[in-house]
């Protein structure tokens, strides 16, 4: 099809509807037939909206093209609540429950002429790092079936890598958007929480969850941001700012901070300390001064991140109780049925992580527990804060290792937690983090490079993700399921 | 001879707050709508929906805690109370728990021998849960079913708790009484304790009088009317001297009041509390508040019953007139509106009590339906303590210019109401009557003083309305009591 180079970016897509080259119904069409072409062999989709998305792009097509995203395709984490579409998180709980109201970002999407085609796949209520505890079965990564996509947002990274989607729609609670992004080739990036409006995500934990955009390009995922951003009266931890825009400034004279134990050393694929090596040497080629930061204080962010994320989560989750929506198993009285109702509606992933909460919040267990994180999460704050004092934004890998196999790390819990070592401290010290493409590894799975920046700072990491993307456009790239199935214009493998 | 024992009491009140929406959304609060028809995503605890604070309920709540002369925190924060239960959707309640909006604070009861002074603890904000209705009996034991009706979910709620230093049932009641008039003295609760709208548990415990350390402490819930808090504290402070001096120890636990029976029944003890697993909602930021705020909500603060009444005995009513009139906030309204025409306090009172109310009464009408005839009311009475009306004319009048808005000068005129200036007429026409009446007369001679109310009467017969009893009386006296010329 002609306009496959124009579908690959939200930003062409949108100019060639304006310069009347693509319909908003062609550009709709084709990404329903990506879907139907791909996804079976993927798994990244977990409820297509055919009809209403083309209904939508037809209205769209009536009206002159004025919104930013006029046309563009994009795909909700199956935790974004849309009025009348099944929402499920990939649990067997919400099976069949159908928010009756619009997330707000889905009403600015909506707003500024998205289309909504469909809702991903994801890790069962965002709780997983490979989207295999999707109670839908797992998503498969795009570039090699036979690994993980990452996760949670797994659905998200597959359906933009193979461009089912110009965008999708993530929420990162520890780097849930950030991982897959890297694990299968696309820019995610984490706002700052408080910048988009969390009213109707459902909340894992409500104190580090912040929903953004997976896309092809830097440019694109700002453009997502610029419309969901701002504050929202109904949600009382948003910024109280105003609008959020981005133009691209230059990054010379930029001091980029480089956590030296997430970018060499132990832990880390050698092959994506290489490409993590190239990068820097990049930057310092293009003006900016490289400053070694070690912050001891990350030893600590795994261990705070699981107990305040499990704890909010053992909370978050009582309402699921099969009395007013999702599953219901009955049973002979109250607690009968709210205990059968949860063990056959919960997947153990998820049962795990409540349990763990409610044991952190326990009396007599609360204070050692619950206490104590709230206290290391100020001090790695603060440990933040002083270093965006020095430096401009923080460099690391999104995740130590490309993708793995499927199952390899689900026995394991724990080697699947650490896996997140890279993207937490941002989620707990609520700042913006952005994951670029950086490469790939021997057996052609890519590698991520994550920016973090101070509070509020999402322009400067895009300035810094945009310059390194304009000199290395790995997006261009297309993983084998795209490319066998149909070979798309201008895609050429690295 | 048994050994004297004393109670000690502390209460829990719970006053839903009279704002129009719920605290966390913008449902509508009003009670006694169809079932689960004032219900949103956010109330109805929908996954993905969030709470936003309502500012009214932030308000009134301070306000209750100046009123109550309590310390408005700098900064309050709302916590979960995790625990399942159908009628509360969220699965968690949200309320305050280590850092509530107010902290301190006291209530005078008003006894007879003088106030006495209540400590408070705290009082904190929080969410009201649902309402289950039990289908297939009248309470949850026996029931097939129960229903769940969201309306009541989300409604603001203070919690006021007392220290420990109620002596009895009697005191109990007094403060409910009393917590229950500056609350709705405030405007932040309508009062309707048949409604839910006010409710209030009740810790009690028992120990020999004189003693310091506190007894095991039973917590009575339900306690929904004046009447079921005395009777219930009253029947739990006997039950724990009974097993006292039987030589059983007293349990730490639950107790519902049960009206059929006249007695508290466990309902759970302590080992089967629930861990609320309580930490900060982090759904809500911190409520912030600084001293300009505090001042403008301060502005808010009407006069309180205790200040009422003490200004109106000073004026000259009596207690219990005071009491009256300071105890419904409406009636207190119209009588400083009335005052604010002019009128002396001690007037306005004594004909609003004496006449007014009996007028309202007749026409179902509340206080605050009539502030804009407190004009005319106010007229009337000046008429009155200027001798243009007879008093007996007032009473044909009030009704007219209170309920219907009449004025009364022109119905006045109109019924040919208006008093004579006095020339002699009267001392006259009363010179006649009783001359006229010689047997009464001789009656009242012989010590009969009953059979004067019937000479007075007598002589404003003969003035055809026009007569005042307060100057017929001392006429009427003079003439009995000055010896006559036959």
């Amino acid at each position: 099809m002609d306009g496959d180079a124009t579908l690959e970016t939200a930003a062409s897509l949108v100019g060639a509807v304006a310069a009347g080259d693509l319909t908003a119904r062609g550009a709709t069409r084709e990404a329903l037939d990506r879907v139907i072409r791909m996804d079976a062999s993927l798994g990244a989709m977990v409820h297509v909206s055919a009809e209403r998305a083309l209904a939508r792009a037809r209205q769209l097509d009536e009206a002159p093209p004025a919104g930013p995203l006029h046309g563009v395709a994009i795909a909700l984490k199956d935790n974004i609540c849309r009025a009348g579409e099944p929402t499920t998180c990939a649990s067997r709980m919400l099976t069949g429950w159908a928010p009756p109201y619009d997330a707000t970002v889905v009403r600015r999407l909506e707003a500024a002429g998205a289309v909504l085609v469909g809702k991903t796949n994801m890790d069962e209520f965002g709780m997983g790092s490979s989207t295999e505890t999707s109670a839908f079965g797992p998503t498969r990564n795009p570039w090699q079936l036979g690994c993980v996509p990452g996760g949670s947002s797994g659905g998200a990274a597959a359906a933009v890598a193979t461009g089912m989607v110009q965008v999708a729609i993530g929420s990162d609670t520890g780097g849930s958007i950030r991982q897959p992004a890297a694990l299968c080739g696309v820019v995610g990036l984490k706002p700052t929480y408080g910048r988009v409006s969390r009213y109707g995500l459902v909340a894992y934990g409500s104190s580090l969850d912040q929903m953004g955009p997976l896309a092809r390009t830097v440019a694109d995922a700002a453009r997502v941001l610029e419309v969901v951003a701002g504050p929202d009266s109904r949600d009382a931890t948003c910024m109280d700012e105003g609008p959020w825009t981005w133009a691209p400034r230059p990054i010379a004279g930029m001091r980029i901070g480089v956590l030296t134990r997430l970018v060499e050393g132990p832990g880390l694929q050698p092959e994506v300390a290489e490409a993590l090596a190239k990068a820097m040497a990049w930057y310092e080629a293009a003006g900016c001064t490289l400053v070694p930061v070690a912050m001891p204080e990350l030893a600590w962010a795994i261990p705070t991140y699981y107990l305040l994320a499990t704890a909010e989560v053992s909370s978050n989750l009582s309402r699921f109780e099969g009395m007013r929506f999702g599953l219901r198993r009955e049973a002979d009285d109250l607690g009968g049925t709210l205990e059968r109702t949860r063990s056959e509606g919960f997947g153990a992933e998820v049962k795990r992580r409540i349990l763990l909460g409610t044991f952190a919040l326990s009396a007599g267990h609360q204070e050692a527990y619950h206490g104590r994180a709230r206290k290391v999460r100020q001090l790695l704050t603060e440990a933040h804060d002083r270093v965006f004092r020095d430096v401009d934004v923080l460099l690391s890998c999104t995740s130590p290792t490309t993708a793995f196999p499927l199952g390899s790390r689900l026995d394991d819990p724990l080697a699947m937690v650490l896996s997140d070592v890279a993207t937490v401290g941002a989620n707990l010290a609520g700042l913006p983090a952005l994951s670029v493409p950086c490469g790939f590894d021997r057996k052609g799975l890519p590698i991520g490079m994550q920016l973090q920046g101070p509070r509020g700072g999402e322009a400067i990491i895009l300035d810094a993700g945009h310059a390194y993307e304009r000199a290395h456009p790995w997006w261009t790239a297309r993983p084998p399921v795209a490319w066998d199935l149909q070979p798309l214009a201008g895609g050429t493998r690295a | 001879m048994s050994t004297p024992w004393e109670a000690v009491i502390g209460l829990e009140v719970h006053a839903e707050l009279a704002t129009r929406t719920k605290i966390f959304c913008g449902c509508p609060t009003t009670f006694g709508q169809p079932p689960n028809s004032q219900v949103c995503p956010v109330c109805a605890g929908m996954p993905g929906a969030l709470p936003v604070l309502n500012a009214e309920a932030v308000r009134m709540a301070a306000l209750a805690g100046m009123a109550l002369g309590g310390i408005v925190a700098d900064r309050s924060r709302f916590d979960r109370k995790n625990y399942f239960y159908p009628d509360l959707p969220k699965g968690y309640q949200i309320s305050q728990l280590a850092m509530p909006i107010v902290s301190g604070g006291h209530l005078d009861l008003p006894l007879e021998e003088g106030p006495k002074r209540i400590r408070l603890i705290r009082i904190h904000l929080e969410e009201d849960a649902g309402k289950l209705v039990h289908r297939g009996s009248s309470g949850l034991a026996g029931a097939t079913h129960s229903l769940v009706d969201l309306n009541r979910a989300g409604v603001p709620l203070i919690e006021i708790v007392s220290a420990p230093d109620l002596a009895n049932a009697e005191e109990a009641r007094l403060y409910l009484q009393e917590l229950r008039l500056v609350l709705l003295t405030l405007g932040v609760n309508d009062g309707r304790l048949e409604e839910g709208s006010l409710r209030c548990d009740a810790n009690v415990s028992v120990r020999p009088a004189g003693t310091l350390a506190l007894g095991t402490r039973v917590e009575i819930k339900n306690l929904n009317s004046f009447k079921f808090l005395q009777k219930a504290i009253e029947s739990e402070i006997q039950r724990q001297i009974r097993r006292i001096e039987a030589g059983e120890p007293i349990v730490q636990e639950t107790r519902l009041w049960q009206e059929d029976k006249g007695t508290t029944v466990s309902m759970r003890s302590k080992e089967d509390a629930a861990d609320y697993r309580y930490f900060p909602d982090p759904d809500l930021p911190d409520v912030v508040l600084d001293d300009a705020w505090r001042a403008a909500v301060s502005k808010g603060l009407p006069e309180l019953p205790a200040a009422r009444r003490e200004r109106g005995v000073a004026a000259g009513l009596s207690r219990s007139e005071a009491h009256q009139l300071a105890g419904d906030p409406a009636l207190w309204h119209l009588l400083e509106t009335v005052v604010g025409h002019g009128t002396p306090l001690r007037d306005a009172a004594r004909w609003l009590l004496g006449e007014g109310l009996g007028c309202l009464a007749d026409a179902g009408l509340d206080a605050e339906a009539v502030l804009d005839r407190a004009g005319g009311f106010a007229r009337l009475i000046e008429l009155v303590r200027a001798k243009r009306l007879a008093t007996p004319s007032f009473r044909k009048l009030v009704r007219d210019v209170l309920v219907h808005g009449a004025e009364p000068e022109a119905l006045a005129h109109e019924r040919g109401l208006w008093l004579e200036p006095d020339d002699g007429s009267s001392a006259r026409i009363v010179d006649e009557v009783l001359r006229s009446l010689p047997d009464q007369v001789a009656q009242w001679r012989s010590g009969k003083h009953q059979v004067r109310g019937f000479l007075v009467g007598q002589v404003l017969r003969a003035l055809k309305g026009k007569g005042d009893p307060a100057t017929v009386g001392p006429l009427v006296d003079r003439w009995l009591e000055t010896p006559t010329a036959d």
